[in-house]
């Protein structure tokens, strides 16, 4: 019905041919050309991201090269761009959220998939998936009013613990890379817990039905033979957590205190590569300042795949071997 | 016999697992309850139906960003979800060639990419070539995101339909498209349709794509050209602006913006694990 009627008395000599407008008719051609068309657009999409960023960041890529990534001097009026507090800021926030919510994350997950009950299991799981579904926004809200104010109170005891490394030294006024780091932390955690509960349910029972006949305990069962078993997916989990981690902009940027300069105490405010672009990309002036920021983006994408691969392979391996 | 150490080993650490439950938990019960408590108590009707008022002016609301908001997810929809369904169906009815991996693994990896860098890619394909900000810029860095979540979760649910009602139509003489059309996708019609409400809760929430695409507006924004509020920017903006009356709307709109997302998705969840129990 889409073919238009003039080409008929063209086509009807050839076998072939007729039979292609035949499937035309029947609508399987168009319904695959339009489909295929479609998925051809993720690919056409993703390269034309790619080249967007690159393209738009070409004036400080030639002005700076490589040293872009490796200074620390950030100043839009003399026009010097540095990104290495952006990158060191998101390295260490993710880093320190990682810290904290992989013990966190893995234990609940191992509540979750070994003890409790299935019921309680999937109705906290329900819960904790939800979790994964707030805003960032809405994160940064509570880091803001609720978070900062209580870091600030409970500095004090934070202190008297670890006042002596260098860490936690100088001083605390409540915006830091630590804040960003436990607001990462909360965002984070529904994702290793979710899909390492996966990846420990999917342990086959025999294997602790072995451990318990030889006479392990319940935990010597589970750190010993489960969670070896389900290490790499567990991994995968986290790596896809920090993937996430690494990208967050909005609740980072609303804690982070937003201070292009590296100290070493996590006390201090900091800046993040996503919390730079979402302060200044509205405001950035020149192609030179604007395009640092695209390369910024740059840097960032680049991050994010190559830790989201790694995250892939990972998962993609453990369910093989579940599966085999 | 085990030994007393054996024993405290297991019983602290099987402890342990339960505090880091209750821990995780309860960080989502204390999020839901503070801005139930914040937010909800000061929502009033002015706050759905009155524009942003000055700073120092009592009252006020947030229509305008409402409405914004749901320009740029109709925007956004319009993008997102027929490449991405129609990518969908390549995927689960067409593929299973090395294309189709292809596909999947561009599809994950956009799907990784942080929003921002979305949003510097709407803002490179637009704003920069038009000059000013704009709803179209931000609807196409929401609809882009949009695209990879629709294209694996309808490619998901195509593939849930039992090949043997495929065959069924395929034995009473349908063309595969046919079959696809009248068959496979009215049988994944419930799962389609949750997915679709799922992918257009998430990128509600977004905010990073916005700031320099929509920007944000105090007044009404009439058309696709100008730049247009939106709730989750305006809850940035108001958060983080110095007015004890501004943080205290930006409560307002963190409560409405969480009931929003959490509502489609407890009942996508519920829809989808209904279904789910009876497919079995």
């Amino acid at each position: 019905m889409a073919a238009p009627s003039t080409t008929d008395f063209s086509v009807r000599p050839s076998g072939r041919a007729s039979a292609f407008w035949q499937r035309l008719r029947s609508g399987d051609d168009i319904a695959y050309v339009i489909t295929l068309t479609c998925a051809m657009t993720i690919l056409a999409i993703t390269a034309l991201l790619v080249f967007e960023l690159f393209r738009n960041s070409a004036v400080p890529r030639h002005q700076f090269g490589w040293s872009f990534l490796i200074t620390s001097t950030w100043d839009p009026v003399a026009g010097q761009f540095g990104a290495l507090p952006f990158i060191y800021g998101t390295v260490i926030t993710s880093a320190l959220a990682l810290f904290m919510a992989i013990p966190l994350g893995v234990g609940a997950a191992i509540f979750l998939a070994e003890l409790a009950p299935a019921k309680i299991s999937n109705a906290l799981t329900f819960l904790i998936e939800l979790l994964a579904a707030v805003p960032s926004v809405i994160f940064g809200l509570l880091g803001i009013f609720v978070l900062v104010p209580a870091l600030v109170a409970i500095e004090p005891a934070i202190r008297a613990v670890l006042g002596w490394t260098p860490l936690f030294s100088g001083p605390f006024y409540g915006v830091s890379v630590f804040s960003a780091g436990v607001v990462l932390t909360v965002m984070i955690i529904p994702f290793i817990i979710s899909i390492s509960r996966e990846v420990i349910l999917a342990v086959p029972t025999e294997q602790r039905e072995g451990a318990l006949a030889l006479g392990a305990t319940k935990w010597e069962t589970t750190w010993d033979v489960v969670i070896p078993f389900a290490k790499k997916g567990i991994m995968g989990s986290i790596f896809l957590a920090l993937a996430r981690s690494l990208g967050e902009t909005m609740a980072v940027t609303m804690v982070i205190g937003n201070e292009p300069k590296i100290h070493s105490s996590l006390f201090a405010p900091g800046y993040s590569i996503a919390a730079v672009i979402a302060n200044e990309f509205s405001e950035a002036t020149g192609e030179l300042y604007l395009g640092s920021l695209i390369e910024l983006g740059l840097v960032l994408f680049g991050l994010t795949i190559i830790i989201n691969g790694l995250a892939r392979v990972l998962v993609l391996t453990t369910t093989k071997k579940g599966t085999s | 016999m085990l030994s007393f150490r054996r024993k405290a080993v297991n019983a602290i650490m099987l402890s342990l697992t339960g505090v880091c439950t209750i821990l995780a938990v309860g960080t989502l019960l204390f999020i839901l309850g503070y801005l139930f408590f914040h937010g909800g108590t000061s929502l009033t009707i002015n706050f759905f139906t009155k524009l942003p008022t000055p700073v120092g002016e009592a009252g006020g609301g947030m229509a305008n960003a409402l409405l914004g908001s749901a320009k740029l997810l109709l925007l956004a929809s319009c993008i997102g979800i027929p490449i991405g369904f129609l990518g969908g169906v390549y995927l689960a009815e067409f593929g299973g060639s090395s294309f189709s991996f292809v596909v999947r693994y561009t599809t994950d990896l956009l799907n990784g990419v942080p929003s921002i860098v979305i949003g510097i890619f709407a803002y490179t394909l637009i704003v920069l070539p038009q000059g000013h900000f704009s709803t179209l810029s931000g609807g196409l860095a929401l609809g882009v995101m949009m695209i990879p979540i629709a294209i694996r979760s309808s490619e998901d649910f195509l593939r849930a339909v039992p090949v043997s009602l495929r065959e069924g139509a395929m034995a009473l003489g349908a063309s595969k498209a046919k079959t696809i059309l009248t068959v496979v996708i009215p049988a994944a019609k419930a799962g389609l349709l949750t997915g679709i409400m799922l992918n257009l809760a998430r990128v509600a929430g977004e905010t990073a794509p916005l700031i320099f695409t929509a920007f944000g507006n105090r007044y009404w924004s009439p058309g696709w050209e100008q730049p247009t509020a939106a709730l989750p920017v305006m809850i940035y903006t108001y958060a983080i602006s110095p007015y004890p009356d501004w943080k205290q709307q930006a409560w307002s709109a963190g409560f409405v913006l969480l009931m929003l997302v959490l509502t489609v998705n407890i009942f996508a969840r519920m829809i989808l694990t209904k279904r789910g129990s009876t497919a079995r």
